[in-house]
């Protein structure tokens, strides 16, 4: 039965089925996942579980052996990962990438590179309509160094130099900058204090309802995940062991039992 | 013997072989023929100079592994050691020389070698001089550590810049001259290179000038940053209008035969700033471009020369344009797509083949009757409808130089230029950012094509003929080497690179022989102390010299590579 990923309460991403094989090894199998629009989503599993190479698949770093991923009324397969960003799906990664040797606001204008429409001759010649864009992409990549909380004096800085938190920061501002609906966060607190973990918490929260997003994140941090996810998608082996609310990802055998081994169901 | 001892023996010893190198070749003699300091010092025995001054800045230096500072008397005598050791090595090399005759195995292991090196005092005063000499030179390097920084840099500086006003004497001698300021020119100037007087007024003047610069300098940057915007674009227009002005003036100002350097040295600064969007832009490291060159060249070359063999519509130079850009598009796109899932290494290898790949199918019999091999075509039109003139080929040349370096800054801070950056910074995380890696990367050796298309049709349009030989790897080679000497992504740097590496030996007909062994003794020393060029983008510097505590940041954490344990439920 095809989902509807279009209407405005259904999901707004269905995965139906999808398996990845990297020759004999297969890293998911027949994983089903819907994400409900405007949630927070949690992926959880041990190391190794399938986690990022789902991620991956979401985001067109992988394409699936087989299976199906709807997104917003499109599937996903087969399409090229800037196709993707330009769909609305924005992403932050495991280990930050920024483009070190670029300013923090450049960074940031980059992400807004599917939204900005500025030919290769038309900069070139810097046309009006160029320099006007240009200023625009600008004023909306300070709103969200804003909004994610970069001081204004980092701007001019360049992204290798920031402080480890504040690149956490700024990845996420660059993902913002292309409007996504739904955004991706590979372990957005990753290295951090308890004090760091907690404020990106509550940005993330703070961001999902100001700016209308969908928000999907892999999480090692229990704490966080609990804390913040609406519903969680444990995966173990490649396959998905159990889908539900915190509450009953918490109470479920199935989850402790990959977490912490046999001993400790029986114990 | 301490650490630093050691190291200070060891730079002498490395000096000394590199003095005994730079002898044996040839040359220190083949340099003697021009001054630097006229009737003071030549050309030729700055060599052995400059390197005792290195060893012993080298010397006195920190060492950083075990994080010993030199200081005091301590950094004069390690200098001094270093220098000693050194002028003691090319004691030696000149005692040799005229005990034995070696000239059968190094031939430039003359008797005049010799008696430069020993100041023409003989074997005792002479060893004497070089020793002594030596550790006052290296001396006179270490006490750079002892001064202030403000005034070692000032000192350091003015000495370089001294040394390449000397250099570019055939240069500014023949602009005094043409300006009517001969009495001038002979104050300043005399057997190829400075007068005593010339030489303490430039390095007096450009010391005062550096050491203004760096400790006041922040207090007029601060007032031009200061300035309302209108003002501050105003200064800069006028700071433009002088520049395009000088560059108008200058064939007349440089006469009929430097005019021919000039030109030169202008094709070089189209294809280095063509190359930078490839490489400097796009992180794109491509060691073919001569191929764009050759194409431009040969594609002017057949539409528009009588003397073409078998296509022959005789077109103007400018009619011929078009087509070549239509030309440079195609190759571009050539070169490109094949290499679009290469990366690194491996795209210099491929692109390095294409460059030999252009020259072999010139020179082949099978492309022949079209380019007509290895005899070339001949007389190809000039672009201006004047009889061959340097002088008038210039402006063609200043024409383009000028269209590509403002599409350069214009693209640089646009949308496409970041979208390049960020390609070279991180190709995947650049497409997952939205960049569409593909087409940014044909558009990116698009244009790089079209400058270096550009650029061989002038050469062309200039020389009046081609032949495949005028297109080996050497013209990608120096335009690499001068957008790194210059400073990647830089215009300016492109510009000061392509005076450097092409200007220079061209006015200076003994570099030309030593061409390839100064390149790679540059190459090498910047790397090693400048890696972000002479005139870096502020951009190129911070990737270079980010901060060296990269690791004590926090290493790169993640729960799926370390296993850190995750269990809180």
């Amino acid at each position: 039965m095809p989902v509807d990923t279009t209407a405005d309460s259904g999901p707004l991403l269905h995965a139906e089925k999808v398996t990845m094989r990297f020759g004999g090894l297969v890293a998911n199998r027949d994983v089903d996942f819907t994400i409900p629009r405007g949630s927070i989503v949690s992926l959880i599993g041990p190391n190794g579980a399938g986690k990022t190479t789902f991620f991956n698949q979401l985001t067109g770093m992988l394409t699936p052996t087989s299976g199906d991923i709807v997104f917003d009324g499109a599937s996903l397969v087969g399409r090229s990962p800037h196709e993707i960003v330009e769909l609305g799906i924005g992403r932050t990664f495991q280990n930050i990438r920024l483009f070190g040797a670029m300013t923090v606001l450049a960074n940031v204008m980059v992400g807004r590179h599917t939204r900005m429409k500025a030919s290769w001759w038309a900069s070139l010649l810097k046309l009006p309509s160029v320099r006007v864009e240009e200023e625009a992409t600008r004023q909306r990549a300070r709103e969200l160094l804003q909004m994610v909380g970069l001081k204004r004096r980092y701007e001019e800085d360049w992204a290798r130099n920031l402080p480890y938190g504040d690149q956490r920061r700024l990845e996420l501002a660059r993902a913002l900058a292309s409007d996504p609906k739904l955004l991706l966060l590979d372990e957005p607190t990753a290295g951090m204090n308890p004090g760091e973990t907690q404020q990106m918490t509550g940005l993330i929260k703070r961001l999902r309802d100001e700016l209308d997003l969908t928000v999907l994140l892999i999480e090692h941090d229990m704490k966080v995940v609990m804390g913040i996810s609406e519903r969680i998608t444990v995966l173990d082996y490649g396959e998905k062991l159990a889908e539900g609310t915190p509450e009953e990802i918490r109470a479920n055998p199935a989850v402790i039992e990959a977490y912490l081994g046999k001993q400790a169901t029986s114990a | 013997m301490d650490l630093p001892m050691r190291r200070a023996l060891f730079t002498g010893l490395l000096g000394g072989l590199a003095g005994v190198h730079v002898g044996l070749v040839g040359m220190i003699d083949s340099f003697q023929g021009r001054d630097t300091i006229a009737d003071l010092i030549t050309l030729g025995s700055m060599l052995p100079l400059l390197i005792l001054l290195l060893v012993g800045w080298r010397a006195a230096s920190p060492v950083k592994s075990a994080q010993l500072i030199p200081t005091g008397a301590r950094t004069f005598i390690l200098g001094a050691a270093a220098g000693a050791t050194a002028g003691l090595i090319l004691a030696a090399l000149a005692a040799l020389i005229t005990a034995v005759n070696l000239r059968w195995i190094l031939v430039n292991a003359t008797p005049g070698l010799a008696e430069i090196l020993q100041f023409g005092q003989g074997l005792v005063v002479g060893s004497l001089i070089l020793i002594v000499g030596g550790a006052l030179l290296g001396l006179a390097g270490a006490s750079l550590h002892v001064v202030p920084p403000a005034i070692a840099r000032s000192l350091a500086i003015a000495f370089v810049v001294s040394l390449a006003v000397a250099l570019l004497e055939p240069f500014l001698g023949a602009v005094l001259r043409n300006l009517g300021l001969d009495a001038v020119e002979e104050v300043f100037f005399a057997g190829g290179g400075l007068t005593l007087v010339g030489a303490i007024v430039v390095f007096g003047l450009t010391a005062a000038g550096i050491y203004a610069w760096t400790t006041r300098g922040e207090g007029a940057r601060e007032r031009v940053a200061a300035m309302p915007a209108d003002r501050r674009r105003n200064a800069k227009l006028i700071w433009y209008g002088v520049l395009f002005l000088l560059l108008l003036a200058l064939p007349q100002l440089v006469g009929q035969r430097l005019s021919e350097v000039v030109g030169t040295v202008g094709l070089y600064v189209l294809l280095g700033l063509g190359l930078n969007i490839v490489v400097g832009f796009a992180g794109l490291l491509d060691l073919g471009y001569v191929a764009f060159y050759a194409v431009g060249a040969y594609t002017t070359a057949v539409l528009t020369s009588p003397s073409s063999p078998v296509f022959a519509p005789e077109l103007p130079f400018w009619g011929a344009l078009p087509f070549v850009i239509i030309a440079a598009a195609l190759i571009g796109l050539m070169v490109g797509t094949p290499v679009l899932r290469l990366r690194g290494d491996y795209l210099a290898i491929v692109t390095l083949g294409f460059g030999e790949i252009a020259r072999t199918i010139f020179l082949s019999a099978w492309a022949q009757p079209a380019v007509g091999g290895a005899q070339g075509i001949l007389s190809i039109p000039p672009p201006l409808p004047f009889e061959r003139d340097p002088q008038a080929i210039y402006y063609p040349i200043l024409l383009f130089c000028i269209i590509a370096a403002v599409a350069a800054t214009s693209l640089a801070s646009s949308r496409v230029g970041r979208a390049w950056n960020a390609m070279r910074e991180d190709e995947s995380v650049a497409e997952a950012t939205g960049v569409n890696t593909t087409v940014y990367k044909l558009l990116a050796f698009m244009l790089g094509a079209a400058f270096g298309c550009l650029s061989g049709a002038l050469f062309a349009a200039k020389i009046g003929v081609v032949f495949p030989q005028s297109f080996d790897i050497l013209v990608s080679i120096n335009a690499l080497a001068l957008i790194i000497l210059g400073g990647m992504g830089n215009i300016a740097g492109v510009v000061v690179g392509a005076i450097v590496l092409v200007g220079l030996p061209e006015l200076l007909r003994e570099f030309a022989e030593y061409r390839l062994l100064i390149y790679g003794a540059v190459l090498v020393a910047m790397m090693l102390l400048r890696p972000e060029g002479l005139l870096p983008s502020r951009q190129r510097q911070a990737e270079l010299h980010e901060r060296e505590s990269d690791e004590d940041q926090y290493a790169e954490t993640s729960g799926e590579e370390t296993g850190r344990p995750v269990v809180t439920i």
